[in-house]
């Protein structure tokens, strides 16, 4: 097989996969994978700024939050249907994301990080100090009647299965198409060696900026469709957590591969809901996992594969 | 009251959020400047501090002082020492790589959080002072052109309060002395200066580091120590520290002490000065967005010196 057709059948059949569980999974697992999948979307967003072009942002959180904000107050305070809603949060993720970018790229390495987790930490401090319309850490409901999209009550657990599962496939095809294309490969090529895409011509500000709003307008969506479907925004949702999970996701995924956010999300969602139901404690498992997965296995669960079963993985 | 008494109640809250933080601040600056590793989980050896603290109180019983000193000597030392481990067991095995230190910090952070939260548990408890006299405050007012004291209603702190600025102080001159008069500060510097001359010399840096990271973690906990009175512990409490650490060595310069200390006294005061006439959210709002265009536009710190 060539390599074109391998990642087709890896990916196609993914998909196939979890469009087919749909119709045999249990209530409680056919909801969870529903999530699974909108916050998967979410690190297959962080995966394209960390995996792809090597810049560790540790404020993503306040895309998603951006996404989900721009979607949910859209909807609450000047009454939009569904479809503009979304669209609001996307263009409040991509303004957001164009804003950081332009600014926290002037930084490299560390800088970078503190400054990304400076900017998601005022920014969660903003949804708080506008806690009248925000109504801050006890955020506010979406209403059954404002989640219907073209007629299609998302509130509905099997329209709201397909949902994510659209939503998913669209980020996921989006992220292969681009690391398989010029632009895709420039971005690697910044993460193996900035200076040497440098000298060979390529404006690398320009390509890092592109990347960054990219990974914030994926992330935007997955934050504004995780607030339609759910039904709920909140404060916690723009919190440090929620950046250190789709960090957490990608990592034991496999940072730079296409697959590895989703079967990070899969094993680190389910690994807290077993452990929730021993202990309150549950981010322990996130530390322990964080510790380990540092200490031994850098390239995560995809970046194994990748080094042992096949070295074109995207 | 007036204005004036109002200002000096709130510079004086100030003070004391100023020492702590200047003592916790040193303890992260230490860590960045000889290592050039970020350690996010910082806050969470602070936390470690005050519930340490609580535990060896309540342990020993009797007068308040008798447990309070005793913690103030022991548990620095033991946050210290669990510190060095986690660098000997996790931090050298990576290589004190710069991101994946940070990765592996926040997992100590969780770490560190959780299991406080599985054994202390989530309620926030008391330390009582060892010693807690209520001050009266004197102010000068002028009527009929001449000065006099008067001593205003509420205007008044206490000696704890004040305690806590002088012991801030001597641990400070102390981790001064250290620095720039010992030998070990010596070869601290000299690590900090060229990991790779310094090692060629003989100095053996892995234990340098191992040293600066406990110490670091050590003067947190200190810093915890003297506040739990005031605050009470809590498994959550890590945060704040951590962020206004932050927010202190990056303005101080980043590995600049002189500079650090500097910093905690102008954002401990202001801390304490606008959260009193503005709303902390807001206070705390700017001061990031502040943290993060002086990175982004100022990276050497407003006192620190650009490096070659």
């Amino acid at each position: 097989m060539s390599d074109t057709a391998k990642t087709a059948f890896l990916h196609g059949g993914l998909l196939a996969l979890l469009f087919a569980l749909q119709f045999v999974l249990p209530a409680y697992h056919h909801g969870n994978l529903a999530r699974i999948m909108v916050l998967a979307s979410f690190a297959i967003g962080f995966n394209v700024m960390f995996g792809y072009t090597g810049l560790l942002s540790l404020g993503h959180a306040l895309f998603f939050a951006a996404g989900m904000y721009g979607m949910g107050l859209s909807v609450q305070i000047l009454g939009f249907s569904p479809a503009p809603a979304l669209i609001a949060g996307l263009i409040a993720g991509l303004v957001v994301a164009a804003l950081v970018g332009a600014l926290a790229l002037r930084t490299v390495g560390v800088a970078f990080m503190i400054v990304t987790l400076m900017f998601a930490q005022a920014g969660y401090l903003t949804v708080l100090y506008f806690g009248s319309y925000t109504r801050g850490d006890e955020g506010f409901v979406i209403q059954q009647a404002q989640r219907m999209l073209w007629g299609i009550d998302l509130s509905d657990p099997a329209n709201r299965y397909f949902a994510a599962f659209a939503l998913f496939a669209v980020c996921l095809l989006t992220t292969l198409a681009l690391v398989r294309s010029p632009f895709g490969k420039v971005l690697i090529a910044i993460r193996e060696n900035e200076d040497r895409a440098r000298m060979l011509g390529y404006d690398v500000f320009k390509y890092k900026l592109a990347a960054v709003i990219v990974s914030g307008t994926i992330s935007a969506a997955a934050g504004a469709a995780y607030g339609l479907l759910f039904g709920y925004v909140g404060a916690t949702f723009a919190s440090v957590q929620y950046s250190i999970f789709p960090l957490l996701w990608v990592l034991l995924g496999g940072a730079g591969t296409v697959l590895g956010p989703f079967i990070g999300t899969l094993f680190m969602f389910y690994l807290i809901d077993l452990s929730s139901g021993i202990t309150t404690a549950y981010m322990l498992i996130a530390g322990v996992v964080l510790v380990l997965l540092t200490l031994f296995a850098p390239q995560g669960l995809a970046g194994e594969l990748r080094k042992r079963v096949w070295r074109g993985l995207p | 009251m007036d204005f004036g008494p109002y200002l000096m109640l709130a510079s004086l809250e100030g003070a004391v959020t100023a020492a702590v933080l200047a003592l916790t601040a040193v303890g992260l600056s230490l860590v960045f400047g000889v290592m050039r590793v970020v350690n996010v989980a910082h806050g969470e050896f602070f936390m470690l501090g005050a519930v340490l603290a609580w535990w060896m109180t309540s342990l020993i019983g009797g007068h308040p002082a008798l447990g309070f000193a005793v913690a103030l000597i022991v548990v620095p030392v033991l946050v210290g020492l669990l510190a060095a481990a986690a660098d000997v067991t996790i931090l050298k095995r990576i290589a004190y790589d710069p991101e994946r230190t940070i990765v592996a910090t926040i997992g100590i952070l969780y770490i560190l959080q959780q299991v406080t939260l599985m054994t202390y548990g989530p309620d926030a408890r008391p330390v009582e002072p060892p010693f807690n006299t209520r001050l009266a405050l004197p102010w000068v007012e002028f009527s009929d052109g001449r000065p006099q004291l008067y001593w205003p209603w509420g205007l008044s702190t206490t000696s704890y309060k004040l305690g806590v600025i002088a012991a801030a102080s001597v641990v400070l001159i102390g981790v001064w002395i250290v620095m720039a008069r010992t030998r070990i500060g010596l070869v601290m510097r000299a690590t900090q200066m060229d990991r790779d001359m310094a090692l060629a010399f003989g100095i053996p840096v892995e234990k340098v580091y191992g040293l600066v990271f406990g110490l670091g973690a050590g003067l947190a906990a200190m810093a915890a120590v003297l506040i739990v009175p005031i605050q009470q512990a809590h498994y959550l409490m890590g945060g704040d520290p951590l962020l206004l650490s932050f927010i202190v060595v990056i303005i101080g310069g980043l590995g600049s002490l002189p500079g650090t200390v500097v910093a905690a006294i102008l954002i401990g005061l202001s801390d304490g000065i606008i959260s009193v006439f503005f709303s902390p959210t807001l206070a705390k709002i700017l001061a990031t967005l502040l943290v993060a265009l002086v990175l982004v536009f100022r990276p050497q710190g407003l006192f620190g010196v650009r490096r070659a």
